[in-house]
């Protein structure tokens, strides 16, 4: 990692309560601009996904702040943090099932894109131009994470692990300066898995920053640049990947033994 | 017939097109042009008054160009962005209130009450709107269901303006091309009619426009997924609010269209009955197709036309096809029809 990159996202005392229950307690944690892969861990219910909602702006969080290139999102709504560069996946892929694979990435083309309604109603030439450089992008997109040959198929009638890697190039179109990824692995084939490392791989190269959340140990210790470990709301353990599988508390937390 | 060689991919076909500098986007499978079958449509309604001498049949295809015209709209709303409307006939009855009032009592042109009713009912569809699509859910449904009973109440209670139950007499006909076609029946129901099926053939192309592009891909991302949306910057109030504010603006001009054709506008047609009608003419018609619009605005017109015999009745008749067509063609007519259409040419094919 490159000490001299300087802060993509600031997450500073970020506390979350449901209820009575604190779900996420008092986190901090920072993130590199640049080529960089942040895993948060933790076994069920440690509060991973409601971190990366809270960074999404699809939850507020109770107390604590959230800056992203130095700048708060607290007062922001979600679609305005997702116009300053943060894009997002969910566990249970949130695809729009009323279009094609090909469509779903030009809505992530949306943030990037000015055309109203009624350029669009008369098919004003501007709008043609933008259209056209829409399905160029997306179909750069769906190139990129392997799916070009799905472009005019329904969405949700692709295979599961499809699905997956069609939910990044949709979140990809936005051209992100973040990608937040919610258990990228998760219910995925063992070759699946290879194959979302080597996107992901792809995505660093394209000098996008990626934070993401999972319960799989091998597949995140492979490809993550830093590892952040939550256990019941708050941060056990923070550091490269090698370091952290040893830390005691990680390995009490994985395995429930007593330290 | 012989099996056909593999073809190229969609998308190399596609990606090749890209570096030659011209897109045919519908190798992509994304939009088939809509202006041959708007041609189509526009030639069969031209030729259709010449098809048949009784001018009750052009009042009744008056009537389904002017149904397509609000449902086209409804169309969007409902079957693109997923929102619910039940207070559609309000809007029609706005638009059809505000020209005659503004073209009998102030004696304005046409010209000028037409563009300022639909500017009316759009800023009050707006009003109507802002405070329940801020919120996720079917809120629109029941804000729009008090709407349409209030703007009922209105027409009919508020007498100075609206003349109550006896209604608006001698509102100023459709008379662009002059008195002659303005005073003479027939002339006047043919002259009528092509402006109505012309208005209703432009509506039809630019809502197929908006469907397909990223204000359509918007609306259709809403429906999808209210979170997803707003995740990949999609401002989700903002474009429920413009969708709805443009169905609004259609039924506006449809009820303008009603209100100079009829020359007379009571609270009657725009009845709680008349939303639900409007509904099922979306639902029946097939939801996110704009052709379903045209498909169901002329099964409802020509039904409640033969009903009229039954009265309030209809409807039953209504609230049983609807539960008909959502059982077996959810997808409704137009989509049941090709599908039809599709297996019976396949069928020829394959024999």
């Amino acid at each position: 990692m490159n000490q001299e990159s300087p802060i993509l996202l600031d997450v500073n005392s970020v506390t979350k309560v449901f209820g009575g229950l604190v779900a996420v307690d008092n986190l901090s944690f920072a993130v590199p601009s640049g080529e960089h892969i942040k895993s948060i861990i933790g076994p069920n219910g440690a509060g991973k996904t409601t971190v990366l909602n809270m960074i999404a702006g699809v939850l507020k969080p109770t107390s604590g702040r959230i800056e992203f290139e130095g700048m708060p999102t607290s007062g922001l709504e979600t679609h305005e943090i997702a116009r300053l560069g943060i894009a997002r996946t969910f566990q249970n892929v949130m695809l729009f099932p009323n279009m094609t694979a090909l469509e779903n990435v030009m809505v992530g083309c949306h943030s990037r894109s000015v055309e109203g309604l009624l350029s669009a109603a008369f098919r004003m030439p501007s709008q043609k131009r933008e259209e056209r450089s829409i399905v160029e992008r997306a179909l750069a997109k769906l190139e990129l994470v392997g799916l070009a040959d799905n472009a005019a198929e329904a969405a949700t009638s692709l295979p599961f692990g499809k699905q997956r890697l069609l939910e990044i190039a949709r979140g990809l179109a936005s051209e992100p300066k973040l990608l937040l990824l919610d258990e990228p692995a998760s219910g995925l084939s063992a070759r699946e898995v290879v194959s979302m490392a080597e996107v992901l791989a792809k995505i660093g190269n394209e000098g996008v920053t990626v934070v993401l959340v999972d319960h799989d140990m091998q597949f995140v210790m492979d490809i993550s640049d830093e590892v952040v470990v939550m256990d019941q709301g708050r941060k056990i353990a923070e550091g490269p990947p090698m370091k952290v599988q040893n830390n005691p508390h990680v390995i009490a937390a994985y395995l429930g033994e007593e330290d | 017939m012989s099996a056909r060689e593999s073809p190229a991919s969609p998308t190399s076909e596609a990606l090749a097109q890209v570096e030659k500098g011209h897109l045919d986007r519908r190798v992509l499978g994304l939009s088939r042009p809509t202006w041959p079958f708007v041609l189509a449509l526009a030639v069969a309604m031209a030729i259709l008054p010449f098809c048949f001498n009784n001018t009750y049949y052009i009042t009744v295809l008056i009537f389904i160009g002017i149904n397509t015209i609000t449902a086209v709209g409804l169309n969007l709303l409902m079957g693109y962005a997923g929102q619910v409307s039940l207070g559609h006939a309000a809007f029609v009855g706005l638009g059809a209130y505000t020209s005659a009032i503004l073209s009998t009592k102030l004696g304005l042109p046409l010209w000028a009450t037409i563009p300022a009713a639909v500017a009316l009912t759009s800023l009050i569809a707006y009003l109507v709107g802002m405070p329940t699509l801020r919120l996720q859910g079917h809120y629109l449904a029941m804000a729009t269901l008090g709407f349409g009973i209030i703007a009922y109440i209105v027409f009919k209670q508020w007498d100075l303006v609206t003349s109550g139950t006896s209604g608006i007499v001698d509102v100023p006909p459709l008379s662009p091309f002059g008195r002659t076609y303005a005073e003479t029946p027939r002339l006047f129901d043919l002259q009528t009619y092509y402006i109505v099926w012309a208005a209703a053939c432009l509506l039809l192309v630019l809502s197929a426009n908006i469907v397909d592009s990223r204000v359509g891909r918007a609306f259709r991302a809403v429906h999808g997924s209210e979170v997803a949306a707003s995740t990949l910057g999609v401002n989700v109030s903002g474009f429920k609010i413009q969708v709805f504010v443009l169905s609004a603006a259609y039924a506006a001009l449809a009820g303008c269209l009603y209100a100079h054709y009829v020359k007379f506008v009571n609270p009657e047609p725009f009845r709680f009955t008349f939303s639900i009608e409007l509904v099922v003419m979306v639902v029946i018609g097939g939801m996110a197709s704009v052709w379903g619009a045209v498909v169901g605005a002329g099964t409802i017109t020509i039904l409640s036309e033969l009903l009229r015999s039954v009265g309030d009745y209809d409807v039953i008749a209504f609230g049983v096809i609807l539960m008909v067509i959502m059982t077996f063609m959810p997808q409704g007519l137009t989509r049941a029809a090709s599908d039809l259409l599709q297996a019976i040419l396949r069928g020829r094919r394959n024999r």
